[in-house]
């Protein structure tokens, strides 16, 4: 056991899929000699070579498009996308593509892909390198989504993904990569895809949350443990498939719930959690289901004033679950 | 006489046999039947859509037909590749169950529009409608091949229209770079839906833009069954090893684009007169009578024999139940 930063995690999980099974690949801008622009294949050339590490030219629909290819013929490639905002022109690939491919060919086909994806703010990142664009994949059937926290989830996460026989559109908040430190073990082990974790226990409200702000969300908790208010943290970890059981689970223990996430608040994930527990857990609550999510617009913008206003930060957490302990 | 002894020797010189010339165009017969059926069960309200093929079966045919001499190559075809798909034997019966939408459509189980999804036993992946989407990834599935040290060679199909797509671009030039065993086959009709050529290009010639992405690209006849067979097979040699290839045939659309669309909206009469002059089924006829190579009767006879295979074909086809309701669910993800 050692601590390691999120991308050290990630890195490490590639690096021993990649060990361990000829089948995978990773292809994207930069990930050669450079490593990647954030260093997640530093190292890779060296170690697999040019036929396994592939620097792609600047396309980013045909970096998903010849991994579905490659996909189809049975490897398992890791297409990098560099930053989520630059996946729009993927998104034929990936949502068109990718996710009907098993179900187009009546399973004839399948696509063990993982597209990784770069995403999220409050970095300085402006409107082209901040956007969150989980809402989107969430939508789609025939894909998974996944967005850890930690190192420790990213890991065993990300084998999970990579394993899997399905596109798996693999969200890594950029903010965390060097900020989020944890233990993170030597040797091979799979956290299984669907399923979310209890991260702080708590009786009186559950938040529930993903990625960076979920962090954000672990510490609202700790400093209300002292005013008396406990709150229980559930990390999504993967979006889609959704883990009902668990999210109802707390919900039906505690009565009172907050949906945090830094995507746009319209159609985001936490109006899709909001219905199921509208639908599954009506009896049990105490009171309205609240959210605090980025507002809509079309994403942070490059000022510190305009992005701190943006964020769901830890203050603004501790806010929402005042009031809702004092409803 | 001159050009009949010519004839004669292209298509020994292209190592095609009698008994292959008398093959294909039994099968081009059948391809031709099965076009015209279409468009009847289409407006009897049986079939959804039908997307014609007619002009392209020459292009289809010779090209898939070098690919099965060759036997280690791979089909990403698209939606009007009626012709190819029975020649590498999707069998009549098949084809109408997919026009019908029923249970046991080899490529989608009556998920999709007719002939689209995969038939892995005929060496095919079609994903979907959306034009040059296949493109990228026939790359990458060639590219693969290699990397897994096969010799496999993969086709990759699509119309004029489609190389206007960014993803046309992006898949050439990735498998320029990479030298992947990849022919790319452009059925070039002139007409994307209604828009002529001249406004979809400022070149008169698709194949040129190879040049620029550092690999060989060749025009053929695609109305001329010998031509497109010998181009095919010398670009899949080349591409085992030395990269992709482009070969665009010119081919002609002798029907609207699909039984949804009425070209006289914006092709002249003229036009499409002059476009049946290359009807290649007639073009290959007219071969095999000038040389010797079919009698009256033969022809009757495979006339005949196509006519009953394809009316027991529709038969079963429409006795054939539509998938159940219980599978909507089915193979969502993998497992």
């Amino acid at each position: 056991m050692g601590e390691k930063s999120v991308i050290e995690a990630i890195r490490e999980a590639m690096r021993e899929e990649m060990q361990r099974d000829e089948r995978v690949i990773v292809l994207g801008e930069d990930v050669g000699a450079r490593g990647g622009v954030f260093l997640a294949t530093q190292g890779f050339l060296e170690e697999f070579g040019e036929a396994r590490v592939i620097d792609t030219p600047l396309a980013e629909a045909s970096i998903v498009g010849i991994a579905v290819g490659a996909a189809l013929k049975g490897l398992r490639p890791i297409a990098e996308i560099q930053f989520a905002d630059f996946a729009w022109p993927a998104f034929n690939q990936l949502l068109g593509e990718a996710a009907r491919a098993c179900y187009g060919s009546f399973g004839h086909v399948r696509v063990p892909l993982v597209v990784r994806i770069p995403y999220g703010g409050g970095i300085r990142g402006g409107l082209y390198h901040s956007q969150n664009v989980e809402a989107y994949f969430f939508h789609t059937p025939g894909i998974k989504v996944v967005a850890p926290a930690t190192p420790y989830d990213a890991k065993g996460l990300l084998k999970a993904a990579i394993r899997d026989d399905n596109p798996v559109v693999f969200l890594e908040h950029k903010k965390t990569y060097r900020l989020v430190r944890g233990d993170v073990p030597e040797e091979d082990y799979i956290l299984p895809l669907g399923k979310a974790e209890v991260k702080h226990e708590g009786s009186q409200i559950t938040v529930i949350s993903y990625g960076l702000v979920m962090h954000y969300c672990l510490q609202a908790a700790r400093k209300l443990t002292s005013e008396g208010i406990s709150v229980e943290v559930v990390d999504l970890r993967t979006l889609r498939p959704v883990d009902r059981e668990t999210v109802l689970g707390s919900v039906r223990k505690t009565g009172k719930v907050l949906i945090v996430h830094e995507d746009n608040r319209t159609g985001g994930v936490g109006a899709e959690i909001a219905a199921i527990l509208a639908e599954e857990a009506f009896e049990y609550l105490d009171a309205p289901i609240r959210r605090l999510c980025g507002p809509d617009i079309p994403t942070m913008p490059f000022a510190p004033t305009l992005e701190e206003a943006y964020m769901p930060t830890t203050e603004k957490i501790v806010a929402a679950l005042r009031e809702l302990a004092a409803y | 006489m001159d050009e009949v002894i010519a004839l004669g020797r292209r298509h020994e010189a292209a190592g095609l046999t009698h008994e292959d010339l008398l093959s294909l165009y039994a099968t081009m017969v059948l391809v031709r039947a099965l076009d015209e059926l279409i468009l009847v069960l289409n407006r009897q309200g049986k079939a959804p859509i039908g997307i014609p093929c007619r002009g392209h079966e020459a292009a289809q045919m010779g090209s898939a037909w070098a690919a099965l001499k060759d036997g280690q190559c791979f089909f990403f075809p698209y939606y009007r590749d009626l012709a190819l798909k029975i020649t590498v034997g999707v069998s009549a019966h098949e084809v109408l169950l997919s026009f019908l939408g029923k249970a046991g459509d080899p490529f989608s189980n009556g998920r999709q529009f007719p002939l689209q999804g995969a038939d892995l036993r005929r060496r095919i992946i079609q994903l979907s409608n959306v034009v040059a989407a296949g493109l990228p990834q026939a790359v990458g599935y060639a590219w693969a091949c290699r990397y897994l040290g096969e010799k496999t060679v993969v086709l990759a199909y699509f119309g004029d229209g489609a190389t206007s797509e960014g993803e046309c671009h992006e898949a050439m030039n990735f498998a320029g770079i990479h030298r992947v065993p990849i022919v790319f086959f452009c059925e070039n009709n002139g007409y994307a839906i209604s828009v002529p050529q001249r406004k979809q290009m400022a070149i008169e010639n698709v194949a040129d833009r190879a040049a620029a992405y550092g690999f060989p690209g060749i025009v053929v006849d695609g109305t001329d069954l010998f031509e497109v067979y010998e181009a095919t097979r010398r670009a899949i040699e080349h591409a085992r090893v030395n990269g992709p290839v482009l070969i665009e045939a010119k081919v002609e659309r002798l029907s609207p684009h699909t039984t949804d669309d009425d070209d006289r909206r914006y092709r002249s009469r003229e036009d499409l007169e002059q476009a049946r002059r290359r009807d290649p089924l007639q073009r290959l006829r007219q071969y095999l009578l000038q040389e010797g190579l079919l009698t009256a009767e033969q022809e009757a006879a495979i006339w005949e024999r196509v006519r009953r295979q394809v009316e027991e074909a529709t038969r079963q086809a429409e006795e054939a139940p539509y998938p159940s309701a219980t599978t909507l669910w089915e193979h969502v993800y993998a497992s």
